[in-house]
């Protein structure tokens, strides 16, 4: 490994590090613009200029140059770098000086204000006067699209944004057109940018050029509460971080998690904040002669009573949503089961998964960060872009470093990678699972073969024949071993895969999610937070969530809960990572957190559950599920093969269809939000452009 | 240089597509790149469709050159709007490109602008007739022969107003020119006939050898 000496300091580095990256090693900060660790080099911006020894007899870039091009000494002594002489100053001032000739100072309208890298950077390393006298280039603002808003006359040409949208997100909409002082960042005629993950451009620009339309002018980030959280919009579970004011929800931003996003998140989750303050539910209701009116707690709780005694338990089930924490999930299954119901199900969508196949059956066995270790990618009923765009982006990464096939059975789908369709559907698995197909030939000389089944291919009557048949593949692949485990189910409820894990399942001949849903087939029916299903009528409906949807307008019974960053809660996300979300906000009104109501209401039913706060109800939950304790952690699931293979049977003929249609409606949030609305209108309108 | 935008939508054509020779043309451009980068033909394309269009280059011609390559639109159009070469708007059946650079501008360049102005009209604007228009360009590398000018391909050297505007009516008129000198010289030659300037005897007898020399050495 080269040494090298920083300000003094003797390091060894890898050989294939950049001189930042060295300086970075060596502890020295580098200021710099364009260069960001996760894009490629670009070398524009000319902040990162430092002295070497060994190098050029001039300041040098120091995020484009390897340490293996220093030189070392006549007598072999390591090449030195200084990152505080009075040369880089100098430079430092001087490339500040001109990064700021056509800088707009409009830094108290700038949204980017208190939190801009070229702010901060020019009160550490500028001078405090400018020699230009001359007026200030005027650049066009440009519509890029509903999220992003430009100011141009700050852009400073660092092409993050270009490098961004054209290496992570795989879209290529931003360009930069004309040339040296000409130069403007924007979409091709100012068509908006066509990419779920297109929010984290305002992110990555170092200025104010690109910033948040919907967060436009309504903060000042020395202003804001923030509260690091778990991403509910997805099963992925991205880090995120909750900006509050007050009690208000004022923007959510990405949070480092190396091991399921990186930094990116996608727009849904990004831009869902203004969805958290329209549709609320904000105080209890009861119907009443086929019309809901406000009504206090006791009244809908005695409502509740009445109409849960007068029923058989067998004729009562409780359906758990899609958003849920895992904690109110736990709550609610222990008091179905203190009432006598074996009707529980969280599969409101209809997958076939079965925690009696093991744990491992309904998990991500590979790792989101796995996918990078993995050789060959074979997507079952998937599409990630729409169900997980941070885990897409994540493919797209491990497929940009080279010799990644992709392949999928499903519908045709553009996935911003080359991958190939080998079939529509389950004709096209069986062919796979019999050895009858080329592609398993891939797969089997892959040495980590990545098989992801979707919910498209789970979520149908012969679900778990699915299953079966790429579990068999799987094993024939090799993708099932000790040291490897490609077979990974994406799930898209960020609830699913912790209602499996506490047991909201219809255990010892329940009822499943559908067939609860059927005419006459149960006299009450909880729904907590399940709005993706629709009750037939008869049933008495409870319905217990944040926002007025579909599951809302069917109840006879609402009792108002807290969205996300409105309560602590525990999170499983498609890899059975526990993580735990902290509270960044309160329920509006009389709503109140979902663990509590279902603790309140257990009390009216005469069956109270054995604990008065969250500490002690997670102690029961680790009591009886352990692996709950383990923050940040995946218990590793076993998978039950021959309970898997008895359920193989005729597959049916329909293909693989993703269950997202539209990608930025898929939850009560979402559909609350004007902002999503605004950008489902776009991609519809954008679909029917293509299909003419 | 300035801002570069794409002609307004009312002169852009509804469409473009290569005709058929220039399709095989560019087909043969794409085929001299390996598989993969097949991107890397853009240029050429990029000017067989100026060429095709008339001298500029419209929005149908960025997005059928795309098409061909499998790109990105913004991503030719990034190449477009970089190169002066491609004109963006239309441009008269003779374009004008005017050296204002240093040795033109010294040997009078600026009377040549002040004679476009009046023979064709303002920059940058097509003539009635749609014969001409004109650009003021940066270096087109001929400083020996400083004025010059640029119609379509060639070069037009030495020039004053009289053999400039003279030069165009020829050009609208269909009649012969010659691209080059237009004073009578052979292409950088000395201008007046002589072929050298170092006409000094004492350079062709030996006798300054070592001079430079000597001169450094007294000096010490």
């Amino acid at each position: 490994m080269p040494k090298l000496i920083v300000d003094g300091k003797e390091i060894e580095v890898p050989p294939e590090y950049t001189i930042l990256q060295a300086c970075e090693a060596a502890g020295a900060e580098i200021p710099r613009f364009c260069y960001h660790e996760r894009l490629s080099i670009a070398g524009n911006c000319r902040m990162c200029l430092v002295e070497v020894q060994g190098g050029p007899p001039k300041p040098v870039a120091s995020c484009a140059m390897g340490v293996r091009d220093l030189r070392p000494g006549p007598n072999g002594e390591p090449p030195v770098v200084f990152t505080k002489s009075p040369m880089v100053k100098k430079a430092r001032e001087g490339v500040m000086e001109f990064l700021l000739v056509n800088h707009p100072l409009d830094c108290p309208i700038c949204d980017q204000g208190g939190e801009c890298d070229l702010q901060d950077q020019a009160m550490a390393y500028g001078v405090d006067s400018s020699r230009f006298h001359e007026n200030k280039r005027a650049v066009e603002d440009k519509y890029i699209g509903p999220l992003v808003r430009t100011s141009m006359n700050r852009c400073i040409h660092c092409t993050r944004c270009v490098r961004f949208t054209n290496e992570v997100a795989g879209v290529g909409d931003l360009g930069a057109i004309g040339r040296g002082e000409d130069m403007e960042i924007t979409t091709y005629l100012e068509h908006a940018m066509g990419s779920e993950l297109q929010g984290n451009v305002i992110d990555l620009c170092p200025v104010g050029a690109l910033t948040s339309k919907p967060y436009a002018f309504k903060a000042r980030p020395w202003e804001l509460i923030k509260t690091e959280s778990v991403d509910v919009m997805d099963a992925a579970g991205s880090a995120i971080r909750i900006d509050t004011r007050g009690r208000e929800v004022m923007r959510i931003l990405p949070v480092v998690n190396e091991d399921v996003n990186e930094e990116w998140i996608s727009d849904k989750t990004r831009f869902i904040w203004d969805g958290l303050k329209t549709q609320r539910l904000d105080r209890p209701y009861v119907r009443e002669d086929g019309r809901l009116r406000p009504a206090s707690w006791s009244e809908a709780f005695a409502l509740i009573a009445e109409k849960v005694k007068a029923t058989q338990p067998s004729r009562i089930g409780a359906i758990a949503g899609d958003l849920n924490a895992v904690e109110e999930i736990f709550a609610l299954r222990q008091l179905m089961q203190a009432l006598g119901s074996p009707n529980l199900d969280c599969r409101q969508d209809g997958t076939q998964l079965n925690p009696a196949f093991g744990r491992g059956s309904y998990l991500f066995n590979a790792t989101i960060a796995g996918v990078e270790d993995a050789d060959a990618v074979l997507l079952i009923g998937s599409n990630p872009r729409r169900e997980a765009p941070v885990l897409n982006a994540r493919i797209r990464k491990r497929w940009l470093a080279g010799n990644l096939p992709v392949a999928y059975v499903g519908e045709a789908m553009d996935l911003t990678y080359r991958a190939e369709q080998l079939g529509a559907g389950a004709q096209t698995l069986v062919d796979l699972a019999n050895g009858a197909h080329g592609f398993v030939e891939v797969l089997r000389q892959a040495q980590r073969p990545l098989i992801i089944i979707g919910q498209g291919a789970l979520a149908r009557a012969d679900g778990a024949a699915v299953l079966a048949a790429a579990t068999r593949l799987a094993v024939d692949v090799g993708a099932v071993g000790d040291d490897w485990n490609g077979l990974s189910i994406l799930h898209t409820a960020a609830a699913r895969v912790g209602a499996l894990d506490v047991g909201f399942f219809p255990a010892g001949g329940g009822l499943t999610a559908q067939q609860m849903a059927a005419a006459g087939a149960l006299d009450v029916v909880y729904l907590l937070g399940a709005d993706e299903i629709e009750i037939a009528p008869g049933a008495f409906v409870i319905y217990q969530g944040s926002h007025g949807d579909s599951g809302a307008h069917r109840a006879d019974v609402i009792l108002p809960g807290a969205a996300y960053p409105e309560k602590s809660g525990t999170y499983l996300n498609t890899e059975g990572r526990v993580q735990v979300a902290d509270r960044a906000s309160f329920p509006p009104g009389d709503a109140r957190e979902d663990w509590a109501i279902i603790r309140a209401l257990s009390d009216v039913l005469g069956h109270r559950l054995g604990y008065d706060n969250l500490g002690a109800l997670r102690e029961a939950l680790v009591t009886e599920v352990p692996h709950m304790a383990d923050r940040n952690q995946i218990a590793a699931g076993a998978l039950e093969l021959p309970a898997i293979a008895a359920a193989i049977a005729q597959m049916g003929p329909a293909p693989f269809a993703s269950p997202i249609v539209d990608f930025y409606l898929t939850n009560p949030i979402a559909r609350a939000s004007a902002v999503m609305a605004e950008c489902s209108a776009l991609a519809r309108g954008a679909v029917a452009q293509a299909a003419e | 240089m300035s801002v570069r935008r794409l002609a307004p939508p009312e002169v852009q054509p509804a469409e473009f597509v290569f005709t058929p020779e220039n399709a095989a043309w560019a087909s043969q451009q794409i085929a001299k790149y390996p598989e993969g980068r097949q991107a890397s033909a853009v240029i050429p394309l990029l000017w067989r469709a100026q060429a095709q269009a008339g001298g500029w280059l419209p929005q149908r011609a960025i997005e059928h050159v795309a098409g061909i390559l499998g790109m990105n639109y913004i991503r030719v159009l990034e190449i477009a709007t970089f190169y002066t070469m491609f004109a963006l708007e239309p441009v008269g059946r003779f374009f004008v490109q005017l050296c204002g650079t240093t040795h033109c501008m010294v040997c009078g360049a600026h009377d040549l602008r002040e004679a476009l102005r009046g023979f064709v009209g303002p920059e940058r604007t097509v003539s009635a007739d749609g014969n001409f228009s004109w650009l003021e360009v940066e270096c087109l590398g001929a400083c020996c022969n400083a004025p010059m000018v640029q119609i379509n391909d060639d070069y037009y050297e030495d020039l004053t107003p009289e053999i400039l505007i003279n030069l165009l009516k020829d050009l609208a008129a269909g009649r012969p020119v010659k691209p080059g000198p237009q004073q009578g010289r052979h292409a950088a030659e000395p201008a007046g006939g002589k072929l050298t300037s170092l006409t000094d005897p004492s350079l062709y007898d030996g006798s300054v050898v070592g001079a430079w020399r000597a001169r450094f050495a007294q000096k010490d």
